[in-house]
Formats: C-alpha cells, sequence, structure tokens
C-alpha cells in the first residue's frame, strides 16, 4: 500500500508549524454554529462539522472551514479578509449540483470561517485507499464525466472563469448518492504563508505552469487527467518523480484499461497548455463518445470532431517492430566456404581474413569477395584471427598457433599448445596471447615463435584476452578470470559462478565480460572489484562492444535478445528481442549496431533507440560476430558463406 | 620483454620519487567537530616526511549564519596498505543533508550516514583486505552501495518517521568511484579543463528544467526550489541513483550539500577550487562563499584527489 498520510504529513510539518485546531467540541460560533468535532486538519486550518441552531427542531449539520489568518501586518490582514469575503461572495452564487452551497460566512479577529454544506460521503483518496483491486474503469469515467461537467460550469463563470486549482482525489468527495462533490475551494490559496527550508513531496497533481505562476482551466484540466491517472494505477503521484506520468503510462501498470481511456488521460497531461483538450467540455465529450464507441451504443459520431489527433492516431509504442525492409537487403558479394565460420573474420588492408571449420584460413578481397589465398593446418578454426603488421594469426583445433604471412599465406612459425586452441590470439607489445583448452594463457614471441611464458588457469582459456598498457586479463571455463602484469605474474583474480567464454573487453579503466552464469560483469580493471552486475535469463557467451558516447555497452545473450547496459549504472537501456540466441558478438559502426542471431538474420539496430534499421536473413545460424571496415560488414554463417553487406 | 623491464624500472623510480615527496597538506588541518570523521591512524601523523602517497582530502563544514542547528552530516573514511601488494587507495564519502522540524533532520542525516557507511564498511573492507591472491566471494559495488542505501533508508523511516535527509555516497576504490545518492546534495568532477554535476538533483525545480518548463536562471530563485520528490526516509521502497564513474589523477570529486552549491554558482566553485592550493583550502574557501553570500543553510564540502603517479 501506499502511504499517501506520510507524505502530507511531511509536508506540512516541514518548515511552519501546523495548525492547531482551535476550536473543540461545544464550542459555539457566532451564537449559532455548535461544534461537533473536526473532520479535517490542514495548513491554513481546520474543517469542523456544526450542528445550525437556528434549526432548533430539526439536525441541520454543516461543515465550518476555518482559515487563520498568518500575516503580521494590519494592511495585509485587512486585505485578506477583504480577498476571503469576495471569493466567499462569489462562490455564494455558484449553482451547481457538485459544488457544495455556501450558507454564511465570517470572521473573528485572526479566523475567517465559512460555513457550507455537510456532504455525508467519502473522498476518492479514501476509496481508493480501501479498493482491494483497480478501480473500475467505467466507474472512473464516470467521475471523470461528472467532474469535466463541473469544471466547465466553473471555466465558463462571467465575467471570469473560476479555476478551482487544486484537484486531486482528496478533494472530490463521492456523496450517498454516487456523486462527485468537489470540496475544498481554492479560497484561502492566495495567503498560503511562504515556505522555509527544504521540503520533502511535492503536490503531484499541479500542472507545470503553476510553477511558472500560471494558473487557468488547461492547469484544472491536467490535475483532472492526474487525478483520473493516479485512481487507475494508484501510483500516487506525490510519491512519484513530479511530471513523470507520460513515462509511467496508465496501461503499463493497469492493463485493464482501455486504450481509449489512456488516450485521453495522455492528452489531459501533456506538458504543454495548448495540446490539452481545449475545455473541459470537449474533454467530457471524448469521454463521452469514448464511452459510447467502447459500448457499442453508438459509433455514428467520429471521434476526430473532438479529440486532438493524439487521441485517434495513438503513437506506436513497440520497440521491436521489425522492418519490413529485412528481406531486400543484397550482400555486395558472397564467399563460399565448406564448412562453418564461426569466429570473427578480420578485416585489415582490403583483405578478409576467416578462420573455418574446414580447417583452412581463408583471405578474401574485402571489395569484390575474390580469394587471394587459403592456409591449411590440421584442426577446425573456431576462433578468429589477429594481424600485426604483415603477419596473422590464428588458433586451431591442431592445439597450434599459426603464423602466416599476410600477403602469401605461407607459413611463418607454429606455436604448440598442449590441448586444442578455441580461443582468439591477443597481439601485444611483441607477443601473442592466446589461450589453449591445455588450460594455459601462453605468450609468444612475435618473431621467434617461442614461448616467453605460460600462466596456468583453472580450465580451458577460450576467450581472446585484453591487454592494456601493461596489464593482460582474460576467463576460463570455469570461471575464473585473470588479471596478470606482463611478466605472467598474476595481480589478482576474480571468480564468476560459470564459464567466461565471452571474451573481455576493456573500456576506460573497467572491464567487461559475459559468462555462462548469465551475467555481464563490470570489473575495476586495477583492483577486480566487480563495479556491477547485469543479469540476463540465458548464458552469455557475446563478447561486448562499447559506444563511447552513449556510455553503452552492448552484449548479446543465450535469451534471444542483445542488450544495450549503460556503463555507468549497470542498468538496461533498451534490449532488442531476436528469434533465437545471441552468441555473436556485436559490432558497433555509426551509430549502428550489428549482431547475428542463431535464427540466422544479422541485425543492424540503431544504438539510440534500439530500433531495427535492417536485417539480412542467410541460410543457417549466425554465430560468428561482424567486423566492420570502410561502411561494409563481413560476417559469416553457419551455412558456410561469408557475407558483405552494405552498412 | 625490454618493455616490461622498462616499465618495471620506472615504476620503481617513480616510487623513490614519491617518497621523498612532502607529506600531503591537508594533514595538519584541524578537522571540523561536526563531523564524522573515522581515518587510519598513520593518516593524522604529521611529521613524517615519508608518508606513502596517499588520496589528498579536504573538508570542511559550517551551520551558517541563520541556523542554529547543523542538520548536515559529513562521513569520511580512508585507507592506504603500501608495500609488496599495494592496496588501492579507498575512500568512502558521505554527504548528508536532513530534514524536518524539532532536530528529526539532524538526526535522520546522522542515521542515514551512519548507516550507510556501516554497510559499505562491513561489506568492502573484508574483500579490501583478503590475500589478494585467494579467491573471496565479493558483491559487487553497485550492491554494496543499494544495499547501503536501503539500509539507510529503512533506518530512517523506522526511527525518524518523520523526518527525512539526502544522502550522497561515494565509495573509491583506485580510480573507481561508485557513487549512490537520493536528494539534492550534489557531486562534481573537477578538472583543470572539465567542471561536470555528476549527480541529478530529486528536485521539483530540476524536473522542471528538465521539461524545459523553468531556466537554470528562474530556478535558482524559484520559491519552490527547496521542494524534493525523492529522500531517504520517506517510505519503505526508495529509487536510488547509482552512478559509476573514473577519478583520473589530477581530477577532483566534490561532495556537498545544498547550502553550498545553492548560495554560491557553479562558475565559482570552478574558480575557487582551481585557484586553491589544495583541496583542503578549497573546501574552505567555499563554505567561506557560501557565508558570505548570506550563509543561510548548513554549508558541508568535500574534495578528494588521488596523488599524482
Amino acid at each position: 500500500m501506499f502511504d499517501t498520510h506520510k507524505i502530507t504529513k511531511a509536508m506540512s510539518s516541514s518548515g511552519q508549524t501546523q495548525a492547531e485546531s482551535s476550536l473543540q467540541p461545544g464550542a459555539n460560533l457566532q451564537n449559532r454554529y455548535l461544534i461537533q468535532g473536526v473532520l479535517g486538519v490542514g495548513g491554513m486550518g481546520s474543517v469542523y462539522k456544526a450542528r445550525d441552531m437556528h434549526f432548533p427542531n430539526v439536525t441541520k449539520l454543516v461543515a465550518v472551514k476555518e482559515i487563520l489568518n498568518l500575516a503580521s501586518d494590519p494592511g495585509m490582514r485587512e486585505i485578506i479578509v477583504k480577498t476571503f469575503e469576495r471569493e466567499a461572495n462569489i462562490l455564494a452564487t455558484l449553482n451547481h449540483p457538485a459544488i457544495p452551497k455556501i450558507y454564511d460566512y465570517f470572521t473573528q479577529g485572526d479566523h475567517s470561517f465559512l460555513v457550507q454544506e455537510y456532504i455525508e460521503g467519502k473522498d476518492l483518496e479514501a476509496h481508493l485507499n480501501e479498493a482491494t483491486g483497480m478501480l473500475d474503469e467505467d466507474l472512473v469515467t464516470e467521475w471523470a464525466i461528472q467532474l469535466c461537467d463541473v469544471l466547465s460550469y466553473l471555466h465558463n463563470h462571467q465575467p471570469e472563469p473560476i479555476v478551482f486549482r487544486d484537484m486531486k482525489p482528496s478533494n472530490v468527495m463521492l456523496d450517498n448518492h454516487s456523486h462527485i462533490r468537489l470540496i475544498d475551494f481554492g479560497i484561502a490559496r492566495g495567503f498560503t504563508a511562504g515556505q522555509k527550508g527544504t521540503m520533502i513531496g511535492t503536490e503531484g497533481y499541479s500542472p507545470p505552469e503553476q510553477y511558472r505562476g500560471e494558473a487557468g482551466p488547461p492547469g484544472d484540466l491536467y490535475a483532472l487527467g492526474a487525478t483520473l491517472h493516479h485512481l487507475l494505477t494508484k501510483q500516487d503521484p506525490r510519491l512519484e518523480p513530479p511530471f513523470s506520468f507520460s513515462e509511467r503510462p496508465v496501461r503499463k501498470t493497469n492493463p485493464a484499461v482501455s486504450v481509449e481511456l489512456e488516450a485521453v488521460i495522455n492528452t489531459a497531461l501533456n506538458y504543454n497548455p495548448t495540446e490539452r483538450f481545449p475545455s473541459a467540455q470537449s474533454m467530457k465529450e471524448a469521454l463521452a463518445n469514448m464511452r459510447r464507441v467502447k459500448t457499442g451504443i453508438l459509433i455514428t459520431q467520429k471521434l476526430d470532431q473532438t479529440l486532438p489527433t493524439t487521441l485517434t492516431t495513438p503513437a506506436p509504442t513497440e520497440t521491436t517492430s521489425l522492418s519490413t525492409a529485412g528481406s531486400e537487403v543484397k550482400p555486395i558479394w558472397v564467399f563460399r566456404f565448406e564448412d562453418e565460420v564461426r569466429g570473427s573474420p578480420l578485416v585489415a588492408n582490403g583483405v578478409v581474413y576467416a578462420g573455418v571449420y574446414d580447417n583452412n584460413l581463408y583471405a578474401v578481397n574485402a571489395l569484390d569477395g575474390k580469394l587471394l589465398w587459403k592456409y591449411a593446418t590440421d584442426g577446425g578454426l573456431p576462433g578468429s584471427p589477429a594481424i600485426n603488421q604483415d603477419i596473422v594469426f590464428i588458433g586451431s583445433e591442431d592445439k597450434r598457433l599459426h603464423a602466416v604471412s599476410a600477403k602469401s599465406g605461407r607459413v611463418q612459425w607454429t606455436y604448440y599448445t598442449e590441448g586444442p586452441i578455441r580461443a582468439s590470439p591477443r597481439v601485444a607489445e611483441g607477443h601473442v596471447f592466446i589461450g589453449s583448452d591445455d588450460v594455459y594463457l601462453h605468450a609468444v614471441n612475435i618473431v621467434s615463435g617461442r614461448r616467453a611464458w605460460r600462466a596456468q588457469a583453472v580450465a580451458a582459456v577460450r576467450c581472446r584476452p585484453a591487454v592494456s598498457n601493461n596489464l593482460i586479463y582474460f576467463g576460463c571455463e570455469s570461471g575464473e578470470f585473470y588479471c596478470l602484469d606482463f611478466s605472467g605474474e598474476q595481480k589478482w583474480r576474480f571468480k564468476a559462478k560459470r564459464a567466461l567464454t565471452s571474451s573481455p573487453l576493456l573500456f576506460n579503466g573497467n572491464i567487461y565480460v559475459g559468462s555462462v552464469d548469465n551475467m555481464v560483469y563490470a570489473l575495476e580493471a586495477t583492483s577486480g572489484w566487480a563495479v556491477w552486475k547485469f543479469r540476463t535469463n540465458k548464458p552469455v557467451i557475446s563478447s561486448p562492444a562499447v559506444e563511447p558516447k552513449l556510455n553503452l555497452v552492448f552484449v548479446g545473450s543465450a535469451d534471444n535478445m542483445l542488450y544495450a547496459i549503460d556503463i555507468r549504472n549497470g542498468r538496461e537501456v533498451w534490449h532488442f528481442e531476436t528469434d533465437g540466441q545471441v552468441t555473436s558478438s556485436p559490432a558497433v559502426n555509426k551509430g549502428v549496431v550489428y549482431v547475428g542471431s542463431v535464427d540466422q538474420c544479422l541485425y543492424a539496430i540503431d544504438i539510440a533507440s534500439g530500433k531495427l534499421r535492417w536485417k539480412f536473413r542467410s541460410e543457417g545460424p549466425i554465430t560468428s560476430s561482424p567486423a566492420i571496415a570502410n561502411d561494409i560488414v563481413y560476417v559469416g554463417s553457419n551455412d558456410h558463406h561469408l557475407y558483405a553487406l552494405t552498412a | 620483454m625490454p618493455n616490461f623491464l622498462e616499465k618495471l624500472f620506472s615504476s620503481f623510480g617513480k616510487k623513490n620519487d614519491s617518497a621523498r615527496r612532502p607529506s600531503d597538506p591537508d594533514a595538519t588541518v584541524p578537522l571540523p567537530d561536526l563531523s564524522l570523521i573515522a581515518r587510519p591512524p598513520d593518516s593524522q601523523v604529521t611529521k613524517i616526511s615519508e608518508a606513502p602517497r596517499r588520496l589528498i582530502l579536504g573538508i570542511a563544514q559550517d551551520v551558517g549564519k541563520v541556523r542554529s542547528h547543523n542538520e548536515d552530516v559529513l562521513l569520511v573514511f580512508t585507507g592506504e596498505l603500501d608495500g609488496l601488494e599495494p592496496m588501492p587507495h579507498f575512500g568512502l564519502f558521505i554527504v548528508a543533508d536532513g530534514m524536518g522540524g524539532h532536530s528529526l533532520g539532524e538526526r535522520a542525516s546522522g542515521i542515514a550516514a551512519r548507516t550507510a557507511g556501516r554497510i559499505v564498511m562491513e561489506k568492502i573492507l573484508p574483500s579490501l583486505l583478503a590475500d589478494p591472491q585467494a579467491d573471496t566471494e565479493r558483491p559487487s559495488l553497485k550492491e554494496v552501495m543499494e544495499n547501503a542505501m536501503e539500509s539507510a533508508n529503512m533506518a530512517v523511516f523506522t526511527s525518524v518517521p518523520e523526518g527525512g535527509t539526502t544522502l550522497t555516497c561515494a565509495l573509491m576504490i583506485g580510480e573507481q568511484i561508485i557513487l549512490s545518492h537520493v536528494g539534492d546534495s550534489r557531486a562534481y568532477l573537477i578538472s583543470p579543463d572539465t567542471f561536470e554535476q555528476v549527480t541529478r538533483d530529486h528536485s521539483l525545480v530540476q524536473r522542471l528544467q528538465e521539461l524545459g518548463q523553468l531556466s537554470a536562471a528562474e530556478a535558482a530563485v524559484h520559491p519552490q526550489r527547496s521542494v524534493l520528490y525523492r529522500a531517504v526516509g520517506q517510505g519503505e521502497n526508495l529509487e536510488v541513483d547509482v552512478i559509476s564513474r573514473r577519478l583520473p589523477p589530477g581530477t577532483m570529486l566534490l561532495l556537498c550539500s545544498d547550502g553550498l552549491w545553492g548560495l554560491v554558482p557553479d562558475p565559482r566553485i570552478q574558480e575557487i577550487v582551481h585557484q586553491s592550493p589544495s583541496p583542503q583550502a578549497a573546501c574552505e574557501a567555499l563554505v567561506a562563499a557560501a557565508n558570505a553570500a548570506g550563509g543561510p543553510d548548513n554549508i558541508t564540502a568535500v574534495m578528494v584527489q588521488l596523488p599524482k603517479t
């Protein structure tokens, strides 16, 4: 339950002293009004239940509203009393079933009193707090129509419109005949004492323009929209960020509410007064039409006669709507291998290098897809190549790291490990760093092909290590993550609950890595502290990519999603759902992130919005990660093809 | 591996340099009475010239010119471990600004800061001081900070239900800073070329500004500029902002209450920080500037900087 009393107390108790109820039961005002009890206590005074003794033979109850005059300056006090009397006179002339009758007013010393109709019933806030489930939409619509009716009456008052200024559930009574009654007219609002000190809690229902000193009829419509939002969602706006209604549309909390009613409420809640309904009457008509259309009684009247365009054409809210243009993407060229491409291709100097399960490393012209050379190993090539100057490095399931001339495809040297290599190499500081299923990370001299050192992990090392200016980072299949210095000495380690197959990404002092334990970790690079963890619903094999300008890290998960995570707080910014596992690693280029999915498609997704730009369907699952150069995306598929697509 | 050896030697060289550096200027400054301060004993030793390179701290707090009560709380812990396997510089900095009449505010801010500080230290210290080679289960810093905020919130909510407080915590492990924040106390990152407010005020006028309904100038003088929509101790659930940032050497982290930033405009804060010889001098000058502008509220400033490597 939301504790709305708490915050009202906090508001009234901070800064200024709470007005005490000055009259006790039995007190008699004007030798006429016998006080029976307190109905409510506000910042400006109390409201009492009283008996009118001018009717000695019957019990005629009245509500007596007390307004304290807190001004110390005598001139000011007189102005306040005059204002009070003028407003009381206006109220007394009003004639509407939803407005309580004014019987009398008077001033005694620094107290002014307004005597009005006593209403038997409960206010809407009490109704809402007592309701076990959500309030019924039709009931709320009926109240809304009645409220529009009384607002329309007030706004059309001559010579000047009357602005209610304080529409909220606690100011609306439901009498014993289920009729709406507006209570607490803003008669006292002109002399609210200046506030002192920090206060917690906002009015919640007031329109933004009220804080610039503007109070007009559109403000009442906004507050009515806020009231309806509260009634239908049970989310007290005084406990939410102010003006956050658009971030919390009614149907998000209460899907039982119709699209039509949500649209009416959204229209009333527009920040800009001119974008709300032009009048309470038009809002009332929108509600009445909506009800007719919904119940099917009358469908002849066109909605758009009374409604702003936002209602008749609701904006699409789905983020995953697929572009129909997807199938039209044509590859620039296609290259066919004899087996699946699982690693990421490497593009350098106009050549695409790709390791394939057919045991070969291929070099293909990046522009036309013509084969330049291929180099055979004795095992499958699940990883991705790395290049340094004119040497390409790739690990093979034949247990070897191969160094091959980038120009000719001739072998330079090979380096043996004691297990199949399913990891990808990293070149830094004159060495190649590569993991092996022999449970070691190997540091191999780039020129000689000899081992500088090897560092033992707990299980197979299958990721591509990350290297900073003096440290090396890698994880292994049992979940250990290591930070070594360039001599192979361990600086720190971290343990995930399951395998770390995902390759770590080092960005701005933090390491980002996914794990089979479903998490994406952000680790502080010098200490190994996890800064945050982001939970997906399935293992994360995909390696993260980063977009520095928007502070986003992207990573795929076996739960079919590509996630965009804010690197500053580990919160999801958006996700994009595919129809298959996303083990492919995303690649970022010019505001677009590219990723493959086991559903056979390569997706191009807008970085800022998370919406699909285009997709390309291959003939097999895409577990390979795309590579991008000169605005061409290169991606391999388990259909044995390498595709070159226009980014 | 010549590159590596070069690096190794150069880092040795730096270590020797640093050993000759004079002690940090803040070490001699008396600590304000009103703040809760817990620092390792070595940091209060003032005369050792071979002090290891440690983070440089400035703190200042004042009740202001108008109020009789101090509802601001400042809590600072720092930790250093030098040796063969040094610990990253550690710091925890908390600013809380309480609200609610009848001493409720000062109780709320005190409880919030103590509770958050206790939770962070309980969760971080054992891992921080564990054998670096050992496998220790470590919670993520974000979880620790969220946990600390939730605990602080419940503590205030149950013991001072009528009061509330802002709560801005910064945990520093090496260059990593993780901030947790509720309310309108602020954190700034200040370097010679940048000045950035890292936290977002949970205030009505901030929201209005974000919606384009108020200008910054209008917000600064708005009668409701002190109205918060989110504070610690207002209910069982609390939404917390957690922000992870880097603090490279040369960049300063400033935490302060609205008694400072509400009176001293951002450009002036920046100017004072750049003109001050040390974080301690900067904090004192900032508090003085807020008092010079009338000092209507309590003023708290804490500033921290990593030593140059």
